[in-house]
């Protein structure tokens, strides 16, 4: 079984010209439509991913931009109470399930393979299947939005407004079907991660050398699969309740209304850390590179990204304050989520410490940290504020938290997401991003977002509820509203400003060097953008900064095969190899099986028997993805 | 930046075995997902019965008769199971045929049973909440059964073919062996819960 | 702290004129006010948190850069004021945690109180019923509750189909109103006057529009109230009124309202026996006047879309006599 034809096969006795052509006829995607749809390259398939997911961000920064010319003025009437209330679903659900978690795992999906040295994501596959069912989730909820089907309960639904007998049609199942879509990506990509990241590791690179942000990415992954299951279940609840006369929030028959909130947040707590967390791999990456010293307290870094995920299971009641729970119980989840200032103060601190002792460099990337930093640490503190049972019964549901959450998703998520699209820009696209038009961004961003959202802390407290189509004139809201509303242009025009800046440095950018920014990790050993096949041969690691070791000399190892998909297998703690493994070739299947699965989930929203005739075609896809195609990467 | 061959991978295996193999961690991780869904659903109905005035919800008891059967049947297939993982391990190609086909009897039993198992509830799914956690936590790990004897059809059908004897068959046979003891673990809670439960 | 207050309450009045009477910051009951001491606390603490936050930013971002010894005493010294920043979070998050503790206490629902009323939300208006008591019969009105002043009032929340959440602002925090779970919530109001709140849980279409009035009075005041509002529905003396009254009566309106003392009783909509004597209809939507009755009643859902109560076409005679006869409602 084993291949005895040892050296010619192997990469050992290779010249690298030589070796770069035989690994790229193996490895790259086919040009044209075919390859375009079969690919299994994490590199594509990434940044496909994130196109796709600034796409999303784009079209829920339009549906904002609509509620705040709604709301710029009392009683206006641009927009009627039906639309509006689509609006702000869509966007809240947008946003958080088609945007900030999908942009953060197609990150890692680009980025974890190379910075863990490795050819290709585990589960290639999968991956594949995972773009494209995430995509068909965005399209059905945009396209249901289109044809005035867009849901309209807010983007965690409560019922029984959501349930069979307050929400007819079909918005509140499109909702809830779009939710099973972007999990079941989301799902298929943590899986990836985590293997990627336990099994799939250069040689050398210990658990203590693993970079901050991969470490990030495997305590979301673990997240993602310990929290998602929470809300399929609460939303194929909900499908049922409407679908087949389920009573689960029904509480005439023995059903619970609060059931479908302790579910709903068992997940979205969760939830907002899986978009946070990642961010905190980025901060930690551009703090390290732009200050040209490790970030300080590796181990408390990674002890604190734990103890964050750790927590994260035990806050969700601080979401339902004033629902009703007993009062003492409540005053546990306040303890808790004022516990997490802990470890969230613990990794500020590290970065003021690092950029304390090093040098800093203020390329755009770190403006944006810097942004972050400010922004970032308002947003943590109001949300002790709102942790505390009494202050939040006064601001629960009102513009405070609307201003809290934006805080913490656009100044701790999207600020380090933006500082990370211009840092690894050149490992994306081959190119680099403008310095001049990126300092616009950055200021009019920061400016715009302080301008939009601070106030906001003060309509809360003044009374204002969020998810108001509009407020009357005698209300004092008016002036804030306004001027939040006139602000929210200064933002989109510096988001319009990214959008330029990155469509054009994509097309004519200045190219871009393995390793423009000096850093240290794996990623910049591969050429800018990387070849189909990563590294030619794989790096090995000596230390937590591979690339900064002071010589021009990278250790590679040598002896995987040429004449299929080869990469390396290494143990969980100490990355010992362990095996030579094949990965998978480019199919057709998994575009297939996303496509079946797409029709049975939306047919299922009509008729309970979609899952049974469904199941024939999904089985199908599955059993031809599966079935082994005589091709070297499925033979010993 | 010049390279400088430090390691020689030649000698590796082609191909992992157990925790040496991604497919391995990756059936891992998905029972991971799907034990936390068997997890929440148990939770959700102990919640329920919190609320509740009375336990059962307007229903009998349920009878014990095909949810018992089908437990000591799932609980003897952990058997011939266990000698597939072996036969797999060892490579042997003869009694890896042999097993799966028992594999897949001992995957239709239970499915038979189940049918029977629904009416024993002595509730229908639309009455009230007891009877739609019920069904939903049957339904749920029927479908794991379920999918799990198609994977076993499968596998029988490739053994049989040109394609049976490789190692990488080998490992999806014993991955597919653990997910089925997986499949039987689960239900031992969902079964402690659904049938004796109610009885405290 | 009061320089916080002074400052928020002055920044939003600088740009939008008053605080209002909708505001977590002019608190005019204990519970209310508990709360808000516990928020202008609290958000000092953190803003003095970020201000050191921001300065060890400054100062690490352009401190001069010696040609420096980067050493391990520098690590160590480093690893040090971390850990006693790190020791600063834990003890002021747990002072945080243990204020909102005792603030809790100090505002939980009492056993007894002067009064207790049922409050019951629907998509989108307040139910409001006084039991009755003394052997005085009880008596319901809507989106408008009386209390008397310096008194405990204790409120038992229902919902009657989604939830809604009652928040009164100055008078205490909010608590939502769950169908099938019996919430309640302690108001008290210190002065007079009448405070305004909102519905903070969305409830569906017309979420914005279902705001509730606390008509806070001295006890003599609450209690000529009660006993107007325990009467029946005045006879109309007016002919124009009295027509008003028999097209109410023959149109579908009784089918869906009360109006005590007359044959109409339906339960759908607000009971209307003293419907004129409140200050706004519709929830909040229009002060009551004869004007606002009549372009209400023409086209509520222009007014308020999608809200429960339907065009309910009428001749301009008709709609005339039935705004007088609504307005006449005291
Ligand atoms: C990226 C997303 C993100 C992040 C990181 C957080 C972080 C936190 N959030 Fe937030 N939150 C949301 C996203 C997020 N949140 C969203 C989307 C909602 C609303 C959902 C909805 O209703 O639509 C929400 C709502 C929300 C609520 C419910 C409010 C309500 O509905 O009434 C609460 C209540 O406890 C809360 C608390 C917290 C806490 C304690 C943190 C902590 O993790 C913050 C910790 C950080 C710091 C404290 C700053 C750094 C620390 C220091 C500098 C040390 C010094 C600090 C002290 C001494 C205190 N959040
Ligand atoms: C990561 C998540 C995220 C992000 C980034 C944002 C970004 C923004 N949000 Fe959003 N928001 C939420 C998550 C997010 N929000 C959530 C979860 C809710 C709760 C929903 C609910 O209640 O159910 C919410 C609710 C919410 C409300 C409250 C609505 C209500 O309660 O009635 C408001 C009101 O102002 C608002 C405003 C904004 C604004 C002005 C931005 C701005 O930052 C947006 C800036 C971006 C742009 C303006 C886009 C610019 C681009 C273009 C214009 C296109 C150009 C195109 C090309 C060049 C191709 N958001
Ligand atoms: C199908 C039921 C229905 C019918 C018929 C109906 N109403 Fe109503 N009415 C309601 C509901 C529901 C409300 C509360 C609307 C809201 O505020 O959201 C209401 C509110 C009102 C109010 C405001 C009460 C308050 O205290 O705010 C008045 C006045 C009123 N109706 C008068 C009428 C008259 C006059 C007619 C007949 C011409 C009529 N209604 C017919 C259901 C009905
Ligand atoms: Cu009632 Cu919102
Ligand atoms: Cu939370």
């Amino acid at each position: 079984m084993t291949h005895a034809d040892g050296g010619g096969s192997k990469d050992a006795s290779l010249e690298n010209a030589e070796l770069q052509t035989r690994l790229a006829s193996i490895w790259s995607t086919p040009s044209g439509l075919w390859g375009v749809l079969s690919t299994v390259d994490h590199k594509i398939i990434g940044r496909r991913y994130i196109t796709t997911a600034f796409v999303f961000l784009a079209l829920g920064g339009v549906l904002s931009l609509l509620m705040r010319l709604q709301l710029a003025q009392p009683e206006a009437r641009f927009i009627g109470p039906d639309r509006y209330n689509q609006i702000f679903t869509m966007h809240g659900s947008n946003m958080m399930f088609l945007f900030a978690v999908p942009v953060m795992q197609a990150m890692a999906v680009y980025l974890v393979p190379l910075m863990v040295g490795t050819r290709n994501i585990a589960f290639p596959r999968l991956n594949a299947f995972s773009y494209w069912i995430y995509l068909a989730g965005g399209l059905l909820l945009w396209i249901a939005f289109v044809v005035d089907a867009g849901p309209d309960v807010g983007w965690f639904a409560y019922v029984p407004l959501s349930g069979p007998q307050y929400t007819a049609g079909k918005r509140a199942d499109i909702w809830a079907q779009m939710i099973t879509f972007t999990e079941v990506s989301a799902l298929a990509i943590a899986v990836e991660i985590v293997v990627t990241v336990f099994k799939q590791r250069a040689p050398g690179m210990s658990l203590d050398r693993i970079p901050l942000f991969v470490w990030s990415m495997l305590v979301t992954s673990f997240l993602v699969i310990l929290a998602m299951p929470a809300i399929m279940i609460a939303s194929t609840s909900l499908i049922l309740d409407r679908l087949v006369g389920t009573h689960f929030f029904n509480p005439a028959e023995g059903g619970d209304v609060l059931l479908w909130q302790h579910l709903f947040w068992f997940f979205g707590h969760p939830e907002v850390y899986i978009i946070f967390l990642p961010a905190v791999g980025m901060v930690s990456t551009i703090v390290a590179t732009f200050t040209g010293r490790p970030v300080l307290g590796y181990m408390a870094m990674v002890m604190a990204l734990i103890a964050t995920g750790i927590l994260a299971f035990g806050l969700w009641v601080h979401h339902m304050f004033v629902a009703g729970l007993p009062r003492l119980g409540e005053s546990f989840f306040t303890a808790s989520s004022m516990a997490i200032a802990v470890p969230a103060g613990l990794q500020v601190f590290c970065w003021l410490a690092t950029i304390w002792a090093g040098r800093p460099v203020f390329k755009t990337p770190f403006l944006f940290v810097i942004g972050f930093m400010v922004i970032f640490v308002i947003g943590g503190l109001t949300g002790v504020m709102v942790a505390s049972v009494p202050f939040d019964t006064q601001v629960h549901d009102t513009y405070f938290v609307v201003a809290h959450f934006h805080y913490v998703l656009v100044g701790g998520a999207v600020f380090p997401l933006l500082g990370a699209i211009y840092y690894w820009f050149p490992k994306l696209t081959g190119r680099l991003m403008s310095e001049t038009l990126g300092r616009w961004v950055f200021g009019l961003i920061f400016v715009g977002f302080n301008l939009t959202f601070f106030p906001m802390h003060i309509l809360g407290l003044q009374g204002m509820p969020r998810r108001i189509y509009t407020y009357q004139p005698e209300m004092p809201w008016s002036g804030l509203n306004m001027f939040i509303s006139l602000s929210a242009i200064i933002l989109a025009a510096g988001f319009i400003l990214f959008f330029v800046d990155a469509i054009r440095s994509a097309r004519s950018g200045p190219i871009a060097t393995a390793n423009p920014w000096g850093a240290s990790t794996l990623e910049w050993a591969a050429p800018s953008p990387p070849p189909s096949y990563n590294f030619a041969r794989l790096p090995v690691v000596g230390s937590l900064e591979p690339l900064s070791t002071g010589s021009s000399v990278l250790p590679v190892a040598a002896g995987l095969r040429i004449d299929r998909r080869e990469l390396l297998v290494t143990s969980v703690a100490e990355a010992i190899p362990e095996a030579r493994e094949a990965s998978v070739g480019n199919s057709i299947w998994p575009l297939w099986a996303a496509l079946a699965t797409t029709v049975t989930l939306i047919w299922s929203i009509f008729s309970p028997w979609a899952i049974v005739w469904g199941s024939i075609p999904v089985a199908v896809s599955l059993i031809g993805w599966f079935w082994p195609k005589g091709v070297p990467e499925d033979e010993s | 930046m010049k390279e400088d061959t430090v390691l020689d991978l030649t000698e590796l295996p082609e191909h992992g075995l157990g925790t040496a193999s991604l497919s391995w961690w990756g059936t891992l991780a998905f029972m991971l997902i799907e034990g936390t869904g068997f997890a929440l659903s148990i939770v959700i109905y102990l919640y329920l019965m919190s609320l509740a005035p009375r336990w059962p919800l307007d229903a009998a008891a349920p009878d014990l008769l095909a949810g018992t059967t089908l437990t000591a049947v799932l609980l003897a297939s952990l058997v011939p199971n266990a000698l597939v993982a072996r036969w797999a391990h060892n490579q042997d190609l003869r009694k890896v045929r042999f097993g799966l086909i028992i594999m897949s009897l001992l995957g239709i039993i239970p499915l038979i049973l189940r049918v029977f198992e629904f009416p024993a509830m002595h509730i229908k799914w639309d009455q009230n909440a007891y009877g739609s956690i019920v069904w939903v936590m049957l339904g749920f790990h029927t479908t794991h059964i379920l999918t799990d004897l198609v994977e076993t059809l499968v596998l029988t059908c490739l053994m049989f073919s040109r394609h049976g004897n490789n190692g990488r068959r080998f490992g999806d046979v014993s991955d597919n062996a653990m997910y089925w003891n997986f499949v039987v673990a689960t239900w031992l809670p969902m079964y402690a819960c659904l049938y004796w439960v109610p009885r405290l | 702290m009061s320089v916080i207050r002074a400052l928020l309450l002055s920044i939003g009045a600088i740009v939008s004129g008053c605080s209002g009477n909708q505001s977590a910051l002019a608190p005019n009951g204990a519970p209310a006010i508990h709360v808000e001491h516990l928020i202008i606390w609290i958000i000092a603490v953190c803003t003095v948190v970020w201000i050191l936050v921001m300065v060890s930013l400054g100062v690490a971002l352009w401190r001069k850069r010696r040609v420096e010894t980067q050493g391990r005493t520098t690590e160590r010294r480093l690893a040090m004021t971390v850990s006693a920043a790190v020791t600063a979070t834990v003890a002021i998050v747990a002072a945080m945690t243990i204020a909102s503790f005792y603030t809790t206490r100090s505002i939980g629902v009492p056993g007894k109180a002067a009064l207790t009323i049922t409050v019951r939300a629907q998509q989108w208006w307040w139910q409001v019923i006084y039991a009755s008591s003394d052997g005085a019969p009880g008596f319901q009105t809507a989106n408008e509750i009386h209390i008397p002043v310096g008194e405990d009032v204790r409120l038992e929340l229902e919902s009657a189909d989604v939830i809604h959440s009652f928040w009164v602002p100055s008078l205490a925090g909010k608590q939502d109103l769950v169908p099938g779970r019996a919430n309640s919530l302690l108001l008290r109001a210190e002065k007079p006057g009448v405070y305004r709140g909102q519905c903070a849980e969305f409830c569906g279409l017309q979420h914005s529009h279902m705001a509730v009035m606390v008509v806070a009075e001295a006890q003599v005041d609450y209690a000529s109230w009660v006993a107007a509002q325990r009467a029946d529905a005045i006879a109309p003396a007016d002919p124009a009124v009295a027509s008003g009254q028999s097209a109410f009566m023959a149109k579908p309106c009784a089918a869906c309202h009360t109006i005590r003392g007359t044959s109409a009783n339906g339960t759908t909509g607000p009971d209307l026996t003293h419907v004129g004597s409140r200050q706004t209809i519709a929830a909040g939507l229009l002060e009551t006047t004869r004007g606002s009755l009549a372009a209400w009643i023409v086209d509520p859902q222009t007014l308020k879309p999608g809200n429960n109560m339907p065009m309910v076409p009428l001749t301009s005679i008709e709609l005339r006599n039935i705004s007088a006869y609504m307005e006449s409602l005291k």
